[in-house]
């Protein structure tokens, strides 16, 4: 299915957030996600279903004033 | 000492971490500066690059608090969203609360402001808005459970200094028990002292440090301007007048022929 990561269309086979999160190699890295503009703890990517279509954000401590 | 949600510091000199030359620098401005609060944000992470996880090492190694930012932000939507990831990624209820209104002068969205402020305060955040000099927008924010408010004092990174000091000096007088922190649009140290001689509780700036020749002596500089500027607020300033005063006594002048008599 097609999502929309990061503002990029992208293609993947993965079925929930965790899913993808590994798939891009996130595993263990310093992450935060949100789902179609709401936030998805770590605890509860696994179970946070990807439909088509679906904006997701994936962010990382950077920078800041 | 500055206490900001029971917590406390001994600088009243938050700093912004972003537009540093080089990483080795920005750590030498933070030591230089003595802050021991500064400012993150989030931003996308690419599976190629991983720019995070570089930067949370070096965050580590500050050993500062940190305060994360809700920069970009247009609505309470994506502020209240962003907040949440950064609790979980930072691990602290603190937030610099923004909600923007307009590109051009990055000026706070007030009525998006007070919204985000309201939701997040009742999930148990501690929120420092951003926000502008207005006593309306500053009395919601207080009564939506914010304890610490931060005005501009001119547009973010323009170093413009203090284009409204009556209204930052009305927010003083009408909340004397709440923190008030100036933040952004500070260019020099001289700018940083006026605020602190205001009775201001601190103040935050990122790119007058961070883009000057040489940010370390820079910080340095801001140190030294927000610790004279607080001593002077606490010796108590003498007010001004129109026409001079003499300070040698007059009593006593050689050649003086009183007229009067």
């Amino acid at each position: 299915m097609q999502i929309l990561l990061n503002g990029e269309p992208v293609v993947t086979q993965a079925r929930d957030l965790d899913e993808l999160c590994a798939s891009l190699g996130f595993t263990g890295a310093r992450i935060a996600t949100a789902v179609n503009g709401s936030f998805v703890s770590a605890g509860r990517r696994a179970t946070t279903s990807l439909a088509p279509a679906d904006t997701i954000e994936i962010v990382a401590p950077r920078q800041g004033g | 000492m500055l206490e900001l949600y029971g917590a406390r510091f001994t600088s009243r000199l938050l700093l912004g971490t972003a537009q540093y030359p080089s990483p080795e620098t920005l750590k030498q401005a933070v030591k230089a500066s003595a802050a021991e609060i500064v400012t993150v944000s989030l931003r996308r992470e690419s599976a190629r690059a991983r720019a995070g996880q570089g930067f949370w090492e070096l965050i580590e190694q500050l050993g500062c608090r940190v305060l994360p930012n809700t920069a970009g932000c247009r609505t309470a939507k994506e502020a209240v969203a962003t907040a949440k990831m950064a609790r979980e990624l930072f691990g602290t209820p603190w937030v610099k609360l923004e909600v923007i209104a307009n590109d051009d002068t990055l000026q706070p969205d007030l009525f998006g402001l007070v919204e985000a402020a309201a939701i997040l305060n009742a999930e148990g955040f501690e929120v420092l808005p951003y926000t502008t000099e207005d006593l309306g927008a500053a009395e919601r924010l207080v009564a939506a459970g914010c304890t610490v408010l931060m005005p501009w004092a001119a547009p973010i990174g323009s170093a413009r200094g203090l284009t409204n000091k009556d209204g930052l000096k009305a927010l003083r007088a009408y909340f004397p028990d709440v923190k008030l922190i100036v933040d952004a649009g500070i260019g020099a140290p001289s700018h940083a002292a006026e605020v602190m001689e205001l009775g201001y509780d601190g103040v935050l700036l990122n790119t007058a440090i961070a883009k000057a020749a040489n940010p370390v002596k820079m910080a340095k500089a801001f140190a030294h301007a927000i610790e004279a500027g607080r001593l002077a607020f606490e010796a108590g300033l003498i007010e001004p007048r129109d026409m001079a005063s003499p300070s040698t006594p007059v009593a006593g002048t050689p050649f003086k022929i009183d007229h009067a008599s």
